[in-house]
């Protein structure tokens, strides 16, 4: 179907009130044209739907040196199709000190939840893009001290007034330095001043949580400055960006706004025939693929080191490919241009079923939602089958070249993370010791047999530092075993800790087979004689192992050492948190209040105890009061 | 001038000025057309920029202030490359 025959139909779509139709439809256009003029009808027909999807809201600052008006409907089609609904408020054109600066300003009264700050090196160091050559050594310092300088004022006076995140371009390099060739040559350098204040913004940003920078200086060269920059448009409106790269900057934002709304992809599901391979292993043999340092098997070798790096960031790798199981084992295992093992794979689907069951069965086993995965196959028949049966899937536009393979993988914005902790770079490893344990399930007889036989010991903290990421990011990431799931940065969570009333504990999950690091979080609030949890989450590779039970049992026994009579708690229902819907009515809690699908559950602490499993061994590494 | 090309703006600008195709004529302009500003027209000039793959010059975009106009500058344009 053509673009103009898709936005009839959905226009028709609209009109006969099929929202979730016309959704698909506007997904499919967006995906096949990335164009200003889609971007505007897609942004028109989204918000015509937007009461009957459910979409994330997102509120967006811009603060900026430059015009980025026509960059504005490109990201709200891009966030629109991937489920956020993107409010975008942009600074008055260079007022960005005075918004950031005034605890008055707009920008603070929108409480965005994230800003970012888009200045040019020509902006803000007008003397060190124009003027470079008639400077002397002392007069770069002092200009490179200057615009640090304001760097680090604007991001604490950020800090003081709001606690979103917040994301900073670092400075772009002129195309040409002002001295030639030289510059390379020259004591006091033009490039080298400029990349002294990139490396300064990385302090700035690594002393601050939640602020971070977004490596502009990498974007422009990337595409090349020549390339990139439009000079006719600059001088006559004040747009530096040429029309061809305004997606290209839009997609570097998205690198952003994937992990800050969550939408992200925690495995990544790979083809093998000529996709980790060139050809067909079954037809062509081990000695017949081309896999390997020299071409043709360089480009799959390529796609292999990009996988390596999403496997290191913590990204799950399965395969899912149509083969017979012996031939793509073989390989797997023995090819020597392998740089991907089998035990890089946690789950595999080598069969010659449909791959949409086969996607469906590899995010059960990995006990996560279809919606967290992302899915890779050279073949555009499959590929468009998963988007028609499992929209939810994120299914990756490959290009018809192998050379390009790593790069769309590499370009992705679903497998940005913004920080990482220990558990995501052990997180494949993890999965293995639970293939382990569903195995040792297996076998034993009796539950109780297996949750003794697990050998579990937990350790609960109080917050601190070292916890404090981690914490965070399972806040916004848990969504099924989360009986609030409210969203909390660190910066929030820490003024939180910071308050009396308010606790905040880590739960940390070790067993026969390994640590399986932080896995669960509480918070609670304790007024006169109730504690009320505002949060409490558990990974979902620790449920089912009464481990919840150990932690409430905690609490509860924290609360009552701490002068509580009662615990309280909401459960708040979403489309993913059913496993925790019972939980509070299994430990002897009783309604409290109900408000439509939302519930407070009571627990009387004078009369009711919360036992802690004699299977688990609980220590708390604090003081109980 | 060629009637695909036509059709081609028309689309584009329904799209950003949020008209139906068939509700622009050579004669829409940024007089005659409400939704027609400055952010628009920017717009506008960066979606035909875009979608035709080339950069268009002050003097030109003086010249675009109407869809003829705007279709006359492109058709030279383009055969102008080809």
């Amino acid at each position: 179907m053509n673009s103009s025959d898709l936005r009839q139909e959905i226009d028709r779509r609209i009109a006969a009130a099929d929202a979730a139709g016309a959704a698909r439809s506007l997904a499919d256009l967006w995906f096949k044209d990335h164009s200003a003029s889609t971007a505007w009808f897609a942004c028109s027909r989204y918000e015509q739907l937007r009461p009957k999807l459910n979409l994330l809201p997102y509120r967006l600052a811009i603060l900026r040196s430059f015009t980025v008006e026509p960059m504005v409907p490109l990201l709200r089609a891009a966030a629109f199709s991937a489920g956020i609904d993107l409010t975008v408020r942009l600074s008055e054109f260079n007022a960005h000190a005075q918004e950031i600066l005034d605890p008055a300003s707009s920008l603070y009264e929108l409480a965005p939840d994230a800003a970012i700050l888009a200045v040019q090196t020509r902006d803000i160091a007008p003397d060190l893009w124009h003027d470079f050559s008639a400077l002397n050594a002392e007069q770069v310092q002092a200009a490179v001290r200057r615009v640090t300088g304001e760097f680090c004022t604007w991001v604490r006076a950020f800090r003081q007034h709001s606690q979103t995140h917040l994301i900073i371009h670092n400075l772009e390099q002129p195309p040409i330095a002002s001295l030639g060739i030289l510059d390379s040559q020259a004591e006091v350098s033009q490039t080298a001043a400029i990349q002294q204040i990139n490396q300064a913004l990385r302090t700035i940003a690594s002393e601050h949580s939640g602020v971070y920078v977004l490596d502009y200086a990498a974007l422009v060269a990337r595409y090349g400055s020549v390339q990139w920059h439009d000079e006719r448009k600059w001088l006559m409106v004040r747009l530096p960006v040429a029309a061809q790269n305004l997606n290209r900057l839009i997609n570097e934002w998205l690198r952003f706004l994937h992990p800050l709304t969550g939408k992200v992809a925690k495995a990544i599901v790979v083809d093998l025939d000529n996709t980790l391979w060139g050809g067909v292993i079954g037809e062509d043999g081990m000695a017949g693929i081309q896999l390997g340092p020299e071409h043709p098997g360089g480009a799959y070798q390529e796609l292999q080191r990009a996988l390596l790096d999403l496997y290191h960031r913590g990204i799950i790798l399965a395969v899912c490919s149509k083969n017979n199981s012996d031939d793509a084992m073989e390989a797997l295992q023995k090819h020597r241009g392998m740089l991907l093992k089998p035990e890089h794979f946690v789950a595999m689907r080598i069969n010659w079923g449909d791959k949409s069951q086969n996607l469906r069965e590899i995010a059960a086993e990995l006990n996560i939602g279809v919606d967290s995965l992302a899915f890779v196959d050279d073949n555009p028949i499959e590929r468009q089958q998963i988007r028609t049966q499992l929209p939810e899937v994120f299914v990756i536009e490959l290009p018809n070249v192998p050379m390009e393979f790593a790069r769309a993988i590499r370009e992705c914005p679903r497998f940005e993370r913004l920080s990482l902790s220990a558990e995501d770079r052990q997180r494949s490893e993890c999965y293995q010791k639970q293939a382990e344990r569903e195995l040792l399930k297996q076998t034993t007889s009796t539950r109780e047999d297996f949750y003794r036989s697990l050998q579990q010991a937990i350790e609960i903290a109080p917050l601190d530092k070292s916890t404090l990421p981690r914490i965070s990011q399972l806040t916004n990431k848990t969504n099924q075993f989360n009986l609030t799931t409210r969203r909390y940065t660190e910066q929030q969570i820490w003024e939180l800790g910071s308050s009396p009333e308010w606790n905040c504990f880590s739960l940390r999950v070790r067993d026969r087979f390994g640590d399986n690091g932080v896995v669960g979080v509480a918070i609670t609030r304790k007024q006169d004689k109730t504690c009320e949890i505002d949060t409490l989450l558990m990974s979902c590779r620790v449920i089912g192992r009464t481990v919840e039970t150990a932690f409430l049992s905690f609490l509860a026994e924290h609360a009552r050492k701490h002068g509580a009579q009662r615990l309280t708690g909401w459960f708040l229902l979403t489309r993913k948190n059913a496993p925790a819907r019972d939980f509070y009515s299994n430990h002897g809690f009783q309604i409290l209040q109900q408000n439509g699908d939302d519930t407070l559950w009571e627990l009387n602490l004078e009369q009711t105890q919360v036992a802690c499993p004699e299977w688990i061994q609980l220590h708390f590494n604090g003081d109980m009061g | 001038m060629s009637s695909q090309l036509f059709e081609r703006v028309r689309g584009i600008a329904a799209d950003i000025l949020e008209l139906s195709p068939n509700q622009i004529t050579l004669q829409s302009s940024s007089e005659n057309v409400q939704t027609w500003d400055s952010v628009r027209h920017l717009n506008l000039i960066l979606a035909f920029e875009q979608e035709f793959g080339l950069q268009l010059d002050p003097e030109e975009i003086d010249q675009m202030n109407n869809i003829e106009g705007i279709t006359s500058i492109l058709e030279q344009k383009l055969n102008h490359h080809g």
